[in-house]
């Protein structure tokens, strides 16, 4: 096991090429700061290690070993044909220039190791710089693809290890594009780890199973990854209205399908089954301001997820036209984006540039949407009922690559007292990944989950938990973590979990319009049950 | 003798500038790519203060686009002058490159002003004796002395940490130290001319003159003569050299600011963008994983909107 593993050392012998070593971690605030009492990290099994490539004692992808001489070969080959299109503008019109001059420009001054939660985390591990998987590739690129000489690019050994760590080694990535921010010339190591991402899968057939065959495949064969038909999630939608109208007092039916509304809101169909408050808060609200809304049936369209987003193009393509060819269908004016980050992202921003004519319908955000109402004081809020300390995290989508990061606070401003809200440090554009972007929330096989807490959420972990420093932390003082995407939402779920954060600092977590009904005059106290957690 | 290095000059010049064309058309060639920005994005006006956009706004599609090109500029010129982004993000290595960049800039304009000077010698008749000429010159040898100094100094101490660094040492290639220390040879056999035998840059700025009107004479005999030529000869190929590798960056990070980071134009019904992306659009996959049953012939509409079961069923699970 090398500590401190060079780039070469990627193409190395069998076994793992390093580890997260949390010996060698920075110890968390109070009441975290003794390391050595922190939940310990489940080790990777041996069966596991002896079917699957192993990068650094845990798996995402289950890559399995090749057998032969010829899968070995066919795996290099594969790699090498997907690598030349990528470079090629009609497969990969989609981020050709973005990846050219990445490709081309980067000085290798590593600015960006620092910004990366992920390699700060590791306590430097090399194997975890944003530029380390970027590096490989690019000298792979340079050497084997265009043949030029090792003396300006650097040299690297092709082979089936190398290409299936490289693949592995892509999903050590959160996609947060912290590093891109930081680098003075521009590079964009977290679209790098996405173009690795989609060569394997889109050349190679190999991504994480939660990603493809259980999401978007699933979402496109039944209508969403959480394998509810339109049925069932009528049905559940269904018992979401009466729960919410019994714990409100206010009657809520969900609309479906209505031909005409102003809105077609989209959730991520995991608040249907996880957070059933999440979505009926959204009924509530819409209902109290008096929109024109609706749900729709149709394949995929009650799912905002897009996972094609994480590793895929071709994947986010069909997902969005199923999106799109709903709201045409039922002829609203535009989509509204619930609370989850990467559907804000793949249907707003990256859609822009695929989206034409008739197809080209309005998507919004829901946070400005919302804020418009807030300011128009369509709904009456009582902050006070909102009296315990508040802090907000930022998912990356929709702050750092979409410019939204006000309005969700000038709605925290109208439903939190001031003095209750606890800004994180640092915040809005700068943020800090949760840990559970780019698919992590929801790759839990073999001991991945525990170093997703460990490594990419342990900076998120350390924030919440600076931000409630100088509060008591025990749960007789609850403290509320609001994460206003589905994704980042399982993540904290999972990590405070982990960390027994309840029990030990009274820390619970939850998204935004939940705040905003509990803080509704109209609707019965207590909508933020501290209980379930 | 004394022809070469004005041929090397000449040479210098045409290979950085086609070098620098090829890679412009290069990258304003390649097809519209998909929104991929990244906040704060200056132009974003008043938002941009705290990283925001348009997106903020309800019913953005129906409003004027507020978009602040001064505000562009602004933060262009002070990462271009000062290398914000290194200096926030990089100090100790901001400390080695800002010299070594601003450097290359002053020398970058006591070139210029060497020639402009010339040609405002050749136009007015007394401009050299003139108490404009006098600080014009006065400028060419503080921009000239200071920026080889400087960038000299900025390029050892980038050398250093290429050399040393546990965080480089492994990322650093031969290139890397070539390239440093070309520009050390060549930046510091210029500035010995100028410390030995040219203080006043008289002969650098003669055979700048001589390059402008075409006159291939030796500006100094012995060692003054042969240092220019030396220096000047390696600078040319250092000029020519730059634009064939990765230190062209000065052209990369244009298009990674202005056509990624800060490419946030919405696109509209009906808009200039359609084009181009009904173009994109019909090119043809060839992807070969199993989900993606393009057969090598389908285009991207094909593809995005076939029937699940078309590559639901051919997925090997």
């Amino acid at each position: 096991m090398i500590k401190n593993p060079s780039i070469r050392d990627l193409a190395r012998g069998e076994g793992p090429v390093t580890e997260l070593n949390v010996k060698d971690q920075e110890p968390l605030p109070p009441p975290y700061d003794k390391l050595d009492e922190e939940p310990p990290m489940a080790a990777l099994s041996s069966s596991a290690k002896e079917r699957f490539v192993n990068l650094d004692n845990t798996i995402a992808v289950n890559i399995p070993k090749p057998k032969t001489k010829a899968e070995e070969e066919r795996l290099v080959k594969g790699f090498l044909s997907g690598m030349q299109k990528l470079f090629n503008a009609g497969d990969n019109w989609t981020f050709l220039q973005p990846l050219v001059l990445s490709m081309e420009h980067c000085a290798r001054c590593q600015t960006c190791s620092e910004s990366c939660h992920i390699y700060a985390e590791s306590g430097h591990n090399p194997l975890y710089r944003p530029n380390y998987r970027s590096e490989i590739f690019r000298r792979l690129y340079f050497k084997h693809i265009k043949k030029e000489g090792t003396w300006a690019r650097g040299d690297m050994e092709l082979n089936w290890e190398a290409v299936a760590r490289l693949i592995e080694l892509a999903y050590r990535c959160n996609l947060c594009r912290r590093c891109a921010q930081t680098c003075p010339i521009g590079v964009d190591n977290g679209m790098m780890a996405r173009e690795i991402r989609k060569l394997a899968s889109q050349e190679l057939g190999i991504r994480p199973k939660e990603l493809h065959d259980d999401g978007s495949m699933l979402q496109q064969k039944v209508g969403s990854s959480t394998g509810m038909s339109s049925i069932v999630v009528k049905d559940n939608m269904d018992f979401i209205d009466e729960e919410m109208t019994e714990k409100t007092g206010l009657t809520l039916k969900t609309p479906w399908d209505v031909e005409g509304a102003d809105v077609l809101l989209m959730h991520n169909a995991g608040e249907i089954l996880a957070w059933p408050e999440n979505p009926g808060a959204f009924g509530i609200l819409l209902e109290a301001a008096g929109v024109s809304w609706t749900l729709s049936s149709d394949l995929a369209a009650y799912d905002s997820i897009n996972y094609g987003a994480f590793y895929d193009d071709v994947q986010l393509a069909r997902t969005l036209i199923l999106h799109i060819q709903a709201a045409k269908k039922l002829k609203v004016k535009k989509i509204l984006i619930g609370e989850c980050g990467h559907a804000h992202k793949a249907m707003t921003v990256i859609a822009d540039r695929i989206l034409t004519g008739d197809l080209n319908i309005p998507r919004e955000s829901w946070l400005p949407f919302m804020v418009d109402i807030v300011r128009q004081g369509r709904i009456k809020f009582d902050k006070s009922r909102n009296d315990f300390p508040v802090t907000l995290h930022d998912p990356c989508n929709i702050t750092r690559l979409m410019g939204i990061s006000e309005p969700q606070r000038e709605i925290m401003r109208a439903v939190v007292p001031e003095e209750r809200f606890r800004e994180m440090t640092p915040h809005g554009v700068n943020n800090y990944c949760c840990g559970g972007g780019s698919g992590f929330a929801i790759i839990g096989g073999h001991n991945f989950p525990d170093w997703r807490f460990r490594g990419p959420g342990r900076r998120k972990f350390r924030q919440i938990l600076n931000a409630f420093q100088g509060e008591k932390m025990d749960k007789e003082h609850p403290k509320y973590v609001c994460a206003p995407c589905s994704n980042c939402k399982g993540q904290i779920r999972d990590m405070l979990k982990y960390y027994d954060a309840w029990e030990k600092a009274g820390i619970n977590y939850g998204g935004l319009v939940e705040l905003m009904v509990n803080a509704m005059p109209e609707a019965k106290p207590g909508f933020i049950d501290w209980e379930w957690h | 003798m004394s022809l070469i290095p004005y041929l090397l000059a000449y040479a210098g010049i045409v290979v950085f500038v086609v070098a620098v064309i090829a890679r412009i058309r290069m990258f304003a060639r390649m097809p519209m790519h998909l929104r991929w920005e990244l906040y704060p994005v200056p132009h974003e006006a008043s938002r941009a203060a705290h990283g925001g956009s348009y997106l903020e706004e309800v019913d953005w599609w129906l409003k004027p686009r507020e978009v602040s090109k001064a505000a562009e500029l602004k933060a262009m010129g002070t990462e271009i002058l000062f290398l914000e982004a290194l200096h926030k993000h990089n100090r100790p290595m901001w400390r080695s490159s800002f010299p070594f960049h601003f450097g290359l800039y002053l020398v970058i304009a006591a070139t210029a002003l060497m020639g402009a000077g010339s040609v405002l010698a050749h136009l007015a008749d007394g401009f050299a004796a003139s108490g404009f000429g006098s600080l014009w010159h006065a400028a060419v040898v503080l921009t000239g002395a200071v920026g080889l100094a400087i960038s000299i100094y900025g390029a050892l101490g980038l050398l250093q940490r290429r050399l040393t660094s546990p965080d480089l040492k492994d990322f650093t290639t031969a290139a890397d130290v070539f390239n440093l220390a070309f520009f050390v040879v060549a930046f510091g056999c210029a500035f010995l001319t100028f410390a030995l035998f040219d203080r006043s840059f008289t002969l650098v700025s003669t055979f700048i003159h001589n390059l402008v009107t075409l006159r291939f004479e030796p500006v100094a005999s012995g060692q003054a003569g042969l240092m220019v030529g030396v220096s000047v000869s390696l600078l040319a190929v250092l000029l020519a050299y730059i634009p064939l590798t990765h230190m062209s960056h000065f052209v990369g990070k244009y298009f990674a600011y202005h056509s990624v980071r800060w490419n946030d134009a919405p696109n509209l019904q009906g808009g200039p963008q359609e084009a181009g992306i009904m173009a994109n659009l019909t090119q043809k996959v060839t992807w070969a994983a199993p989900h993606i049953q393009s057969g090598g012939e389908k285009n991207w509409v094909e593809v995005a909107t076939m029937d699940y079961k078309k590559y639901g069923g051919g997925e090997k699970k």
